[in-house]
């Protein structure tokens, strides 16, 4: 078994490997044929390992490499619990899907090779992520994921705003790392060690109230900065520069949803930090409104699906904040097979319009894409919450535990409903203006279905999104049962939808929101496109000039100091050290060459002089 | 009148030597004969390394003494091909017009 979980984890970096140092010699599909192999093997021992512990032959299992900081007690040493193993399915799973479709999508691409390697590296990054048993391999596979996310979001890196998107969502991440980093120097501090068993194991004796909030919270920097929530979302939209592959695979489907995991697996340390589960929550909500009210307002399709993502990664922060562990953990999947969906159709959609990705140039799409349109109103009513849809059952679940902790939490238990409601909209919105009406492509486009190899993933998630939500339904939740011991080896109490008849009603208010949304969008949609380019609609449509105002705040003053130091400090400062100390040596020379006389005599004198001054002084002071 | 030969009398000639080597060294201008005035200096340090080592009755006045004569004749070697050349190429053996190397 542990053969299976090592080779499950290293064949996407042999994936890697080979393809860095081969994948631009081989030609198409060569690459991409191996990348998607590895993937998919990967899958398939990961399955049989997952299986094992799914079956409940082994609760949990911890494979250890080598010792890898031996000063910090460290161990190069991976988890296989019921929670990991999901992760590492959906992963691997929705991962290989991409692949396979990547294989169509890149097709023709200048570095088709290196695409595939990157692919791969991410594979192998959040894998690393995701199966950690420390808090120092899970921030090693943190790492590789944002290094991966910036070389795959600056992969057309000739087009100057994909280089800039990949640059700025380098920075951002590091904001949330700062605050990832400090507070494992606490858990460091505090328990000596930073494997999850320990740690969790002597919190809740351990761990003050005060350290635990501060610990917490600076968690929550990272997380909400790998997971695009605010303050930290705004590199997220701009990653839809990268392939849209890209976009599905690490910026719909998995990588920002490493903060949910993050939370979840530290659920513990939030629990003694009440105040931090509430901020957690609330930082959550407040996302998940903001992002969607965006998303209402955007022209470009791939962006309509990346605020959608930052609001659909609210819910889930909501689902873990409020202890629903599960809960957030099951959105985090449903949500990574409906994303993961819409992010490929609209890739397909981009693909057949020749690179249009301006919705109202659009329209009447159904017709000629009809697999994609097919798919991608499962994807739409899955996330519109429509049972029995896989996003009804995962998102009602956060909502009604929520609303079932009562007090403020009822708040945002009508954040996240109304946001429900605006997410029904903008996803009716989206289909409408992509694929009803009338044709408004420009001149010389035809658009076209495409190839089987793109189509295939479609389907098969298309299916997922539908089934997926099955597996923990209030009537059977099979997927609680399974991820149950997880949280119970790590003392975690979790937070349960309220009993009796109070969730059926909040799923039919909930059901109610979407209805609603897809019908007034249905409304407004249907027949035209209207004019959404002035007054508050263009507010939403620039994001509320965030960006504008973290430039004018952040941007401008920090790109002033550094002007700043390059001219004065560097310049001044360093270099003048660096000529001073050359400029002294030249000067002391200058005053000492006319010693230098050439003539042999002199030297011979000064040699006589020195000779008899020695001597005088040792027969004077001391003797030989 | 006692006329042995007391070692102070072998330091005394020694000096002599060594003072008229030194002399030769600095106030003659001609290489080869800066030369000789080094080899005179050498000659006389080499005296008093035998002197000294006869009146204590040790050996490592004379050992140190084959060292020195070794590494003059292996000097010498190297500075009269040098003074050679110098002269082929110049015409004088003067070290006062060889100031190639003045600060």
């Amino acid at each position: 078994m542990e053969t299976l979980i090592t080779l499950a984890l290293l064949l996407p970096l042999a994936g890697f490997t080979f393809l860095a140092f081969f994948g631009t010699r081989l030609p198409e599909p060569w690459p991409g044929v191996i990348a998607t192999t590895t993937a998919g093997l990967s899958f398939v021992l990961a399955l049989i390992a997952g299986l094992d512990v799914i079956g409940g032959g082994t609760e949990r299992l911890t494979v250890t490499w080598f010792e890898w900081l031996p000063a910090l007690g460290v161990e190069a040493s991976f988890l296989y619990d019921p929670l990991s193993v999901l992760m590492t399915l959906v992963v691997t799973g929705v991962g290989s899907l991409i692949h396979a479709y990547s294989i169509g999508y890149m097709h023709g691409d200048e570095r088709y090779g290196r695409f595939f390697a990157y692919m791969n590296l991410f594979l192998f990054s959040m894998l690393t992520l995701v199966t950690g048993s420390n808090f120092a391999v899970l921030f090693v596979g943190w790492e590789l994921v944002g290094l991966s996310s910036y070389l795959l979001i600056s992969f057309w890196f000739e087009r100057p705003t994909a280089a800039a998107a990949g640059k700025k969502a380098f920075v951002v991440n590091r904001i949330g790392d700062v605050g990832f980093l400090v507070a494992l120097m606490l858990i460091f501090n505090t328990f000596g060690t930073l494997a999850f068993d320990a740690v969790f194991g002597e919190a809740p004796a351990a761990l003050g109230t005060g350290l635990a909030t501060g610990i917490t919270l600076m968690l929550l920097l990272g997380a909400a900065g790998k997971s695009a929530q605010l303050p930290l979302y705004v590199w997220l939209p701009d990653a839809m520069e990268g392939p849209t592959p890209v976009s599905a695979l690490i910026h719909a489907a998995t990588m920002v949803t490493a903060g949910v995991y993050m939370v979840a697996r530290t659920g513990i340390l939030f629990e003694l930090a009440p105040v931090s589960a509430g901020v957690v929550a609330t930082v959550g909500a407040a996302t998940a409104l903001f992002a969607a009210t965006i998303a209402v307002a955007q022209f470009d399709i791939k962006r309509v699906l990346a605020y959608s993502t930052i609001s659909q990664l609210g819910y889930m922060f909501m689902g873990v904040g409020a202890a629903a562990h599960v809960a957030g953990v099951f959105h985090l999947m449903t949500h990574a097979f409906f994303k993961a969906l819409l992010f490929l159709g609209a890739g397909s959609v981009i693909h057949g319009m020749a690179g249009q990705q301006d919705m109202r140039k659009m329209g009447g799409l159904a017709r000629v894409m009809p697999w994609t349109f097919a798919t991608m109103a499962v994807a739409w009513l899955a996330i519109s919450g429509i049972p029995p849809f896989a996003g009804f059952w995962s998102k009602d679940e956060i909502l009604a535990v929520v609303f079932g902790r009562g007090g403020g939490w009822t708040v945002l238990w009508a954040i996240g409903l109304f946001t429900a409601l605006l997410t029904a909209f903008y996803m009716t919105r989206m289909m409408w203006m992509t694929f009803g009406g009338k044709a408004r492509w420009d001149d010389g486009v035809h658009p076209h279905e495409s190839p089987r190899v793109m189509v295939v993933p479609l389907a098969v998630l298309g299916v997922l999104s539908v089934v997926g939500g099955l597996i923990n339904t209030p009537f059977k939740p099979t997927l609680e049962h399974f991820l149950e011991p997880a949280f119970e080896a790590f003392h975690v109490h979790l937070a349960h939808p309220p009993e009796g008849a109070t969730p059926w009603v909040l799923a039919f208010v909930s059901i109610a929101a979407g209805l609603i949304g897809i019908a007034a969008a249905t409304a407004r949609y249907r027949s035209r496109v209207p004019d959404e380019e002035r007054g508050a609609w263009k507010l939403l449509n620039r994001g509320y000039y965030v960006d504008d105002a973290y430039a004018a705040a952040f941007v401008v003053g920090g790109g002033a100091a550094a002007r700043w130091a390059a001219a004065s400090f560097d310049q001044k400062g360093i270099d003048g050290a660096v000529n001073g100390v050359a400029r002294l040596t030249g000067a002391v020379a200058r005053r000492l060459r006319p010693l230098q006389t050439g003539f042999v005599r002199s030297y011979a004198v000064a040699v006589l002089v020195g000779t008899v001054g020695l001597l005088a002084w040792f027969m004077t002071r001391g003797g030989f | 009148m006692d006329l042995t030969v007391t070692p102070g009398w072998y330091m005394a000639l020694a000096s002599v030597l060594f003072v008229i080597g030194g002399a030769g060294l600095l106030l003659r201008r001609n290489a080869l004969v800066m030369f000789m005035s080094v080899e005179l200096m050498l000659n006389a340090v080499n005296l008093t390394f035998v002197a000294a080592g006869r009146e204590l009755n040790v050996l490592d006045g004379q050992i140190s003494v084959f060292f020195v004569m070794v590494v003059a004749a292996a000097e010498v070697v190297v500075g009269l091909a040098i003074i050679v050349a110098v002269f082929r190429r110049r015409a004088t053996a003067s070290v006062d017009e060889l100031a190639e190397l003045k600060g």
